[in-house]
């Protein structure tokens, strides 16, 4: 019998910040230790990765994931800690080496950096980065983390970065170890055609619009690997989702919190609110994840067969949400929406 | 004129999203960016198959209109003698995160295509295909076969107007004729009709309202006045 093929099931947030019963927001305190909350609820579940956004915004609470992430470590066993994502082109490499190596030792290998740029650039002006230097110093950073990587005494003659001379970087990975690293895509060519250069899996955004719409994208990908001779690596994809057991109540839930916050980053690019047309789209037929626990298995189903996919992350209490419905969604996940993907797909 | 050889300069997210459409619409696509043809080929050959890859200065040669989909800020690297006699659709936005935060470019006074015009000053420029997202190029296009989407432009030219609008129609939009290429600061981003995949009726409803809006008074205030 053929081996079966081993799919990843994460969960991610952006660190909304979540709201009780009464309707009043949590504080950034109480959000954080939330999420602490809703981590050991996704590995008691047995949930592979829970990954963390970087934000530097009145909406989140996490802009220092992998602080967060220590803290989950420390009360989980399996769970893949993540980021979703480090903003490399506006943080220092070097710095981002040493906190992750941090992670690694806390956690027992247990971290995963998943570099991007991600979805807001407030982090450029906040760091003092020019925000039109941005490809370069990816380009620059990215190469430099390959280097860091390999954990020896480096060289290097940055443009962008500081130059290290015969420089060890600590604390060091143990022998033979390395930190586990994807890169987080949007809908640019070239982000994935860098991402394979440097070998490392890609999870694609797909937040809006039939998601079968990215096929060219995962042709793209598995065409790069053959231009650089270069393993094909795990594909992934991360998407908002609502899971309830009440499907009208999700989609309430989703018209309410995942517009509002739609709204809000469209608001700050000059776009129109999302209609309610096409909220409804994206639910029936879109990126949307809202239903119940069977009509979002299927839909995962079906768009990971689709795109061939090996891992999917649900982005979970978009927009904030009510304390029960951001832990109904993570509980439905894993006890039902997880197994029942695999089922439908053969494989575990 | 026959279809047109529509060339493309930028072959990123809409760049790469227009040469789709338009092979689909059965022009000749000829895409370039800076990078050696053998570089882009391959991943054209998988975004946009059936268009051609060339080199900028080889798609601007043999091209008889060119779409910009290029940063707004490398408007300079663009040849004025090599775009003599050619029609350009400026696609371009000035856009913070890649053009830098202080617009030295353009202003409500002058919309960015009216900067293009002057630089590439013996072609006919219209703008256009720079109002609505990528993604909705697509997206909102395919969920509604039946109500086609309005894709706004703008030209000084009035001699281009049949080319321009066959275009936009081939590629799937119902053209909206703005006027003068000073009116496609409309189009820019701020504006209420930025970001915009909307039916020509409603299109037409969110112009005519153009002047409540905040971008309006901003107008208002900046020339004195609206746009004449
Ligand atoms: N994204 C949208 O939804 C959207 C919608 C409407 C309008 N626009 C406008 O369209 C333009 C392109 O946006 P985008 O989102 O597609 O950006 P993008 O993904 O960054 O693509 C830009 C493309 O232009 C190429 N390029 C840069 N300078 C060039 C030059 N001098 N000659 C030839 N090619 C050059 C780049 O390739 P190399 O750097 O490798 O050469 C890349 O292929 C921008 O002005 C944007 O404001 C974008």
């Amino acid at each position: 019998m053929a081996e079966k093929e081993k799919y990843t099931f994460g969960i991610e947030t952006f660190g909304d910040i979540g709201f009780n019963e009464d309707g009043t927001q949590l504080d950034a305190g109480q959000a954080l230790r939330q999420l602490i909350k809703e981590a050991k609820l996704a590995d008691e579940l047995g949930i592979d990765v829970i990954g963390l956004g970087e934000h530097h915004r009145s909406e989140y609470a996490v802009s220092s994931p992998e602080i967060v992430l220590a803290a989950i470590a420390e009360v989980t066993k399996n769970i893949k800690l993540s980021t979703a994502v480090t903003v490399l082109s506006s943080d220092d490499p070097v710095r981002v080496f040493e906190r992750f190596s941090t992670l690694h030792a806390l956690s027992n290998g247990r971290e995963q950096v998943m570099l991007g740029r991600g979805s807001f650039t407030e982090s450029f002006p906040l760091f003092g980065f020019n925000m039109e230097d941005y490809d370069n110093l990816f380009e620059e950073k990215i190469a430099m983390w390959q280097e860091l990587l390999k954990g020896e005494a480096m060289n290097w003659n940055g443009k962008l970065t500081q130059k290290l001379t015969d420089t060890t970087v600590y604390p060091q990975l143990p022998k033979g170890e390395t930190i586990d690293t994807v890169v987080g895509v949007g809908g640019s060519p070239d982000s994935i055609v860098r991402a394979v250069y440097y070998g490392y899996p890609v999870i694609l955004a797909i937040i809006g619009g039939e998601p079968s719409r990215f096929k060219p994208y995962v042709e793209l990908y598995k065409k790069a690997s053959d231009q650089f001779k270069k393993p094909l690596q795990p594909l992934g994809m991360h998407s908002h989702g609502i899971i309830l057991e009440d499907g009208e109540e999700a989609k309430r839930v989703g018209w309410e919190y995942i517009k509002a916050s739609m709204d809000r980053i469209g608001a700050d690019r000059g776009w129109a609110p999302m209609s309610r047309d096409r909220f409804e789209f994206e639910v029936d037929k879109g990126s949307y994840y809202v239903g119940t626990p069977e009509e979002v298995a299927q839909k995962i189903a079906k768009n990971m067969k689709d795109l061939d996919m090996n891992r999917f992350d649900l982005v979970y209490g978009t927009g904030g949400q009510l304390l029960h419905q951001r832990n109904e969604t993570i509980r439905l996940y894993g006890e039902k929406v997880v197994p029942r993907v695999k089922e439908l797909l053969g494989g575990e | 004129m026959a279809k047109p050889i529509i060339g493309i300069l930028g072959a990123g997210k809409l760049g790469s999203t227009l040469a789709r459409l338009g092979v689909q619409a059965g022009y000749d696509i000829i895409i370039a960016n800076r990078h050696p043809v053998s570089q882009l080929n391959w991943i054209m050959a998988t975004m946009a198959p059936g268009a051609t890859v060339m080199t900028a200065e080889e798609v601007v040669m043999n091209a008889d209109v060119i779409i910009l989909a290029i940063p707004l800020s490398h408007y300079r690297n663009l040849d004025p003698e090599a775009f003599a006699g050619k029609i350009a659709l400026d696609a371009t936005n000035y856009w913070f995160e890649v053009d830098g935060t202080t617009n030295t470019i353009s202003d409500l006074k002058k919309s960015s295509s009216e900067v293009i015009q002057e630089h590439l000053k013996d072609s006919l420029v219209a703008k256009a295909f720079n109002h609505m997202g990528y993604h909705d190029l697509e997206i909102e296009v395919d969920r509604h076969p039946h109500e086609k989407r309005a894709m706004a432009y703008a030209t000084n030219h009035d001699s281009i107007r049949p080319t321009v609008e066959e275009i936009i129609t081939n590629f799937g939009f119902a053209p909206f004729d703005l006027g003068a290429l000073r009116f496609g600061l409309y189009l820019e981003p701020g504006s209420p009709l930025f970001g915009e995949a909307i039916t020509t009726e409603e299109f037409k409803e969110k112009i005519d309202h153009i002047y409540d809006s905040s971008f309006g008074k901003k107008i208002i205030e900046a020339r004195g006045g609206e746009i004449k």
